[in-house]
């Protein structure tokens, strides 16, 4: 009580000295210091400028995590924006002085600079601002400015706001004399579910030099208890996390091996080219990049959308390009397709290595798939992947659509089925070759558009999935989607729950490992073509 | 039908007249000819067609002051793929047929091993202008990148002190190989003896060309939480981009958990978003950013020369360590030709000693009289959004190469030549 | 699937008489052997001024290609023969290279307990099991044969009971040299991972750099070659090859006449994969390093395009391909390197659209029709 009492006193002292220096300019030697050549020089005004409370140092600070910011000798404050703007002021200006020096920054200030931009964020309007704020607070609990963190919590109603403030000020109870609120604490942050605390609450178990513990029986209690809590969210975690992360990359050898499924089972072509074309679809989201980042800036967000379209029917038309000059012509050797497709992937690599350089390009995430989603206590589960496996079963869908419900998709399977019967009774064999051909590369492309957001686009970015889409499509078998579905999936997953254990080495060989095995059982693979067909 | 056999012959007779024939070298008495053996495909091609683009740049710039020795330099570029014995043939035939006075070249270990045995047994001269491993010390071959000590340590030193972030836990993170393999044994016993224990270290490696993070990034995750931990990638050059992309999806930012990453520059970070990579480190003894000079004019030459070639992308190029490591040994070799007097291998190797150069590095190099590397300073610098480092830590100067490193047992004693 | 084993398979005129070789043919090969068997001794005897000297580096590269040269008539018993199109040969060619470099290995070492230089470097302590024996050359020269053969056995025993064919195998033989390069890549294997193994001194007691040892080398590779080829042609025209040819052509028909081709195709996978290691083995020492990259897809695929190039089904054809093929790359990766790639792409797909027969079917076609435009 009488604790609650002194913080709330502090709070008004702070409050008046805040309003007592609303009115008066920045330190100018404050800001000089933030040009000091010692580190410890610039972590002290940025400290010193967050603790002063005053309007004009909060601007500057949050200038600071924004862009570039120059100091002159004189104390003006400049950001390096377009077009640069005095920071006290407010007001645009022609260029920055040349007489002002750049502030350096480097992990250790930025952090600092989070910590105390984040007192001021947890005042702001944004819920997902203030959760922000709390949770950098968290790795940085600070006793004595707990009392900041409580005005936040009276002002907020937001139920997730108020949660991860009481979090934040758990931490830095953790140390307070008052037991109740210690103990409070400790629950809090074993209901938590986060990992980062267990260093603090082990703290509480340690034992000092002479045998005896620093802290009484109940609060050792209480630790204990959290920190089960804590073991068993986070093994609840793990699994979740695994099993996600399997799906995540089931989704992605989805669709890189979706094309390559439908070409093998319709003509029975191994295209070896198939990650060539999911290296032009890469390259096509790369170019949509580029054009709308010319001729329509706003919108870079949502190249995307124009990406997938665009991509489709570039690689469809390689595609189709492709079945016409080479592939027409080797029709029943599936063994020297498999060659000449070889030998139109080395052209293609070396044509995207001469047009666009031997050098990976850069392709962005667009905002709303950057950063991830917070499942649970640690686990967090990157926007990008969900969007993809998200997509990945759009596309499934889309394809399911077309090969049974519509008329051209009754050809393709007619003819995967039997080819020979199908041209007796009149399908025109040829021209849905080029079409399933081409459909198969489109779909290549969307796969490379996924692939884009994930890593590299370079000109071997075909050769590290030629393999995997192969072994899906061998394991999945041949004339089910449903094949090739669960193949991707299931391979995803297996080798996600093998590596913690064992490496992601040893992971994928066991996968190989386990095809090969597989496919002495069922040759076919899991979907085995159904019908009399008469096998050598 | 007849014109497809005639077709089919012609084309067969070409392929057979052109493999036959093999182009005899003829070295003419007043060109002087200098070897480039750099992967121009395959995988290794991103990294090492700048490396030629350099050395040919460089040769252009001799060339236009007047040559080595009043005689001009004759470039012979040939292309070993990315093949390990393609590298050793090519060499043999830089040295044995084209007869070149010394060849620039290799980046992978593997490369430099396969051709060190040609290089010994025909007595050529090799620059290595890559960062590598070290625990090698060969007569013909100069090395003009960094040894562990000129780079991998102090980046480890500044993580450890507090304007790194004072680092408790740490993870090595690496592409299975032996650069990595080395550095993080050097790096293991430099921890040890500084006070980090077995269990604050994590070894971590993965195969070539892997992509999915996840799960790595979440054992990090789970490590960091023990204490504050930093990463030290040695994650081969690109790949290093889906790492960097998982940890920023995950939310673990640069203040919290650091990576310092020793293959990736320049000109890697050309291919990626650097937005969410602000505040992760590399540490080289070169920056493009570097305000000094003699690097600005190195830059801006390196922009025009690429303009002038029409290499692709030549408007976002870029410079890079191993670039200017390849600059200063073209032209510290010129300079040693000039003072032996000849091209004879021996002889520059003699007067290879003690050379210095003044580096766009920002410091005068010096080639070390008994160990064939170079003195480097160091610079550790922050990723910024425009894809160039910000220099956050650097070497008071040069610093002399250990190639036997002394946290590696058996290295007592072993020194220079 | 129909379309896979449908009827439409072109049939090469000649696996109806294999007649291997006409008297023609033996006089050719006696005279293209008999030159390059000359051809290190103007190496070691001429002065290097003379316009006859054979420089060093040609006898390198040409063993190099002997090897390659092997390998490829390996392959093309299972696949012009038997019709099995392996894309894994290249794990037989390194696996045989591997066996020997490890006593290359031994042999470099002045001490032979001593460990080699990259397993100190990984901290082991003493010689891993797989290891022991191998300073003793003939062992290591067993396991240059045994190891892809035993690899090969068991899994073509299993492959060819499960009756997996075409483009299913093929892929198969992929993912197995797929995932032993992964294996051997990891330096805790003990095969020395990225680096491999390199830096040979000696081989039974010889500088490996000398140029008579290089000249050994070069007539050792050249004698297996022409033995190989002895061998393929006994094969090939016993009554096991009109078998092989029998599976190649028609497998289920063949199954239905009584026999059973399993037993035949794990033979000649077997063998072919024993010749492929040979090759191997006499190429390391030759090239002076083996890494995993030679397990890599894209060798094996580069195998198979030397025999289809040459012609596959024929015996000289992928030797002539393998020659081809390999000087066209050493000639354009010094004369255009930026467009290797090109031609290499190019010539796959020539080939395979424009001449299934590949360089000897040509050659063959052009005689017929000069004969026959003679008569």
């Amino acid at each position: 009580m009488g604790s609650r009492v002194l913080r709330w006193i502090c709070a008004c002292i702070w409050v008046w000295m805040a309003s007592a220096h609303a009115t008066t300019s920045l330190d100018p030697e404050l800001a000089k210091q933030l040009t000091a050549s010692q580190i410890s020089q610039r972590l002290g005004a940025i400290e010193t400028m967050g603790q002063s409370g005053s309007p004009q140092a909060a601007k500057v600070l949050e200038a600071l995590t924004l862009a570039n910011v120059f100091v002159t000798p004189q104390g003006r404050v400049f950001l390096d924006s377009k077009p640069p703007i005095d920071v006290l002021t407010g007001e645009p200006v022609a260029q920055i002085p040349e007489a002002a020096e750049r502030v350096r920054l480097n992990n250790r200030l930025r952090g600092a600079l989070q910590t105390e931009v984040a007192y001021a964020l947890l005042f702001a309007e944004r819920p997902d601002t203030q959760i922000q704020a709390a949770r950098q607070l968290q790795s940085r609990p600070d006793a004595t400015r707990v009392f900041i963190l409580q005005r936040a919590l009276d002002a907020s109603s937001n139920t997730e706001v108020r949660d991860a403030i009481a979090v934040s000020m758990a931490i830095a109870s953790l140390q307070s004399d008052d037991l109740a609120m210690k103990l409070d604490a400790i629950e809090q942050l074993g209901d938590s579910g986060r990992g980062q605390f267990k260093v603090a609450l082990q703290a509480l178990l340690a034992q000092s030099d002479n045998g005896t513990f620093d802290q009484p029986p109940s609060v050792r209690d209480a630790t204990a208890l959290a920190l089960e809590k804590i073991e068993r969210q986070q093994t609840i975690q793990t699994w979740l996390g695994n099993l996600f992360f399997g799906l995540s990359m089931g989704s992605v050898l989805l669709l890189a091996a979706l094309g390559l499924a439908i070409i093998f089972g319709l003509m029975g072509v191994i295209n070896m080219a198939h990650g060539e074309l999911l290296m032009i679809g890469a390259y096509s989201t790369y170019l949509v990049q580029s054009a709308v980042q010319a001729w329509w800036p706003a919108g870079i967000d949502f190249y995307i959308l124009f990406a997938i379209p665009v991509a489709f029917v570039v690689t469809a038309c390689v595609g189709m390009v492709l079945e016409k000059t080479v592939i027409r012509w080797l029709y029943g050797r599936p063994l020297e397709t498999l060659l000449a497709t070889w030998g139109v992937s080395l052209i293609l690599i070396q044509a995207v290595r001469s047009i666009f350089g031997a050098q990976n390009v850069e392709v962005a995430n667009p905002n709303w798939m950057s950063g991830g989603w917070q499942v649970m206590g640690d686990l967090v589960v990157s926007y990008n992947r969900i969007y993809i496996f998200f997509f990945a079963l759009f596309v499934v869908a889309v394809l399911w659509l077309a090969l049974n419900h519509t008329r051209i998709g009754l050809f393709m399977r007619a003819i995967t089925q039997n080819r020979r019967m199908a041209n007796c009774v009149g399908v025109p064999t040829e021209r849905v070759d080029m079409f399933a051909f081409g459909l198969g590369a489109g779909i290549a492309g969307l796969g490379g558009v996924a692939l884009s957001q994930l890593g590299n686009v370079g000109p071997d970015l075909g050769r590290t999935y030629i393999v995997d889409s192969f072994m899906v499509v061998v394991l999945g078998g041949v004339g089910q989607l449903a094949g090739t579905v669960i193949a991707a999936l299931s391979l995803g997953t297996i080798n996600k729950l093998i590596e913690p254990m064992s490496g992601a080495v040893i992971a994928k060989i066991a996968i190989l490992v386990f095809i090969i095995l597989f496919i002495q059982k069922r040759p076919q693979g899991i979907f085995a073509p159904k019908g009399r067909s008469a096998e050598a | 039908m007849k014109r497809r056999m005639i077709l089919k012959q012609l084309t067969v007779a070409t392929a057979l007249a052109i493999s036959g024939w093999m182009p005899q070298a003829v070295a003419a008495d007043d060109t002087i000819k200098v070897g480039v053996l750099h992967s121009l495909s395959g995988t290794m091609a991103i990294s090492e067609t700048t490396l030629k683009d350099v050395a040919l740049m460089t040769i252009d710039e001799i060339n236009a002051n007047g040559g080595v020795l009043g005689k001009m330099l004759e470039p012979v570029v040939v292309d070993p793929a990315s093949d390990w014995p393609l590298f050793a043939e090519k060499a043999r035939e830089l040295l044995a047929k084209e007869k070149v006075a010394v060849v620039f070249g290799c980046w992978t270990s593997v490369s430099r091993k396969s051709v060190l045995p040609v290089f010994e047994e025909l007595n050529g001269l090799l620059f290595y202008p890559v960062q590598y491993e070290g625990e090698e010390l060969e007569m013909n071959v100069f090395y003009t990148g960094a040894a562990p000590n000129q780079q991998a340590i102090p980046a480890v030193e500044y993580l450890l002190s507090e304007d790194g972030g004072g680092a408790k836990r740490f993870v090595l993170l690496g592409t299975d190989y032996v650069y990595p393999r080395t550095t993080n044994k050097i790096l293991r016993a430099f921890l040890n003896q500084k006070g980090i224990t077995d269990e604050n270290i994590e070894e971590i490696y993965t195969p070539f060309g892997h992509a999915d993070y996840q799960t790595i990034v979440a054992n990090i995750k789970k490590f960091s939480q023990g204490g504050k931990t930093a990463v030290v990638s040695t994650i081969n050059g690109d790949s290093n981009v889906p790492f960097y992309k998982e940890l920023g999806n995950a939310g673990l930012k640069a203040t919290d958990v650091p990576v310092v990453a020793f293959s990736v520059g320049e000109e890697e970070l050309r291919g990626v978003d650097t937005d969410p990579l602000l505040g992760h480190l590399a540490a080289w003894n070169y920056f493009e950013s570097l305000d000094n000079p003699v690097n600005k004019e190195f830059v801006a030459k390196w922009k025009a020369y690429a303009k002038a070639q029409n290499i692709p992308n030549y408007e976002t190029a870029v410079t890079n360590d191993p670039m200017e490591a390849t600059y200063i040994g073209i032209n510290m070799w010129k300079q040693a030709v000039e003072q032996a007097g000849t091209t004879d291998v021996d002889k520059v190797i003699d007067a290879m000693g003690g050379q210095t150069f003044e580096a766009p590095d920002g410091y005068t190099v010096k080639m070390d009289e008994t160990n064939h590397h170079l003195h480097k300073p160091v610079y550790i610098g922050e990723i910024q959004p425009n894809g160039q480092f910000d220099v956050v830590w650097q070497t008071e100067g040069p610093i002399r190469a250990q190639p036997w490193s002394p946290f590696i047992e058996g290295n007592e004693g072993k020194q220079g030549m | 699937m129909t379309s896979l084993t449908s009827t439409a398979v072109v049939v090469p005129p000649h696996s109806r008489t294999p007649v291997l070789f006409k008297p023609g043919a033996w006089l050719a090969i006696s005279l293209v052997v008999g030159v390059f068997a000359v051809l290190p001794l103007l190496n070691l005897w001429l002065p290097v001024e003379h316009p006859w000297h054979v420089a060093q580096h040609t006898i390198s590269l040409l063993g190099k290609f002997i090897c390659f040269a092997l390998a490829a008539l390996a392959l093309d018993l299972v696949w012009g023969y038997a019709g099995i199109l392996s894309l894994g040969h290249g794990l037989f060619f390194a696996l045989g290279g591997y066996a020997h470099g490890m006593y290359l290995m031994r042999a470099a070492n002045p001490a032979p307990g001593q460990l080699p230089e990259f397993m100190v470097f990984l901290s082991m302590t003493e010689i891993p099991w797989f290891w022991t024996f191998t300073e003793y050359p003939l062992y290591s020269w067993m396991l240059v044969l045994l190891a892809p053969g035993l690899v090969a056995f068991i899994f073509g025993y299993f492959a060819f009971k499960s009756r997996i064919t075409g483009v299913y195998f093929s892929i198969i033989t992929q993912a197995l040299t797929y995932a032993a390069m992964l294996l051997f890549f990891r330096n805790e294997t003990g095969f020395g991972g990225n680096n491999g193994f390199t830096g040979f001194k000696w081989i039974l007691g010889f500088d490996i750099t000398s140029p008579q040892t290089r000249a050994g080398l070069y007539w050792a590779s050249l004698l297996a070659l022409l033995g190989a080829l002895l061998v393929g042609r006994w094969i090939t025209t016993s009554k096991l090859g009109r078998v092989l040819m029998a599976v190649r052509d028609g497998e289920g028909r063949l199954r239905f006449l009584g026999y059973e081709p399993a037993g035949f195709k794990l033979f000649v996978w077997t063998v072919s994969a024993m010749l492929c290691g040979l090759a191997g083995a006499l190429y390391v020492p030759q090239v002076g390093i083996i890494n995993p990259s030679e397990m890599s897809p894209a060798n094996s695929i580069e195998m198979v395009v030397w025999v289809a190039t040459g012609g596959r089904g024929t015996l000289i054809g992928p030797i002539v391909g393998a020659g081809t093929v390999n000087g066209l790359k050493t000639w354009f990766t010094s004369t255009f390197p930026e467009y290797w790639l090109y031609a290499l792409g190019l010539l796959f797909v020539l080939v395979t659209v424009l001449l299934p027969q590949g360089i000897v079917g040509l050659v063959r076609k052009t005689l017929q029709r000069a004969r026959g435009a003679r008569t």
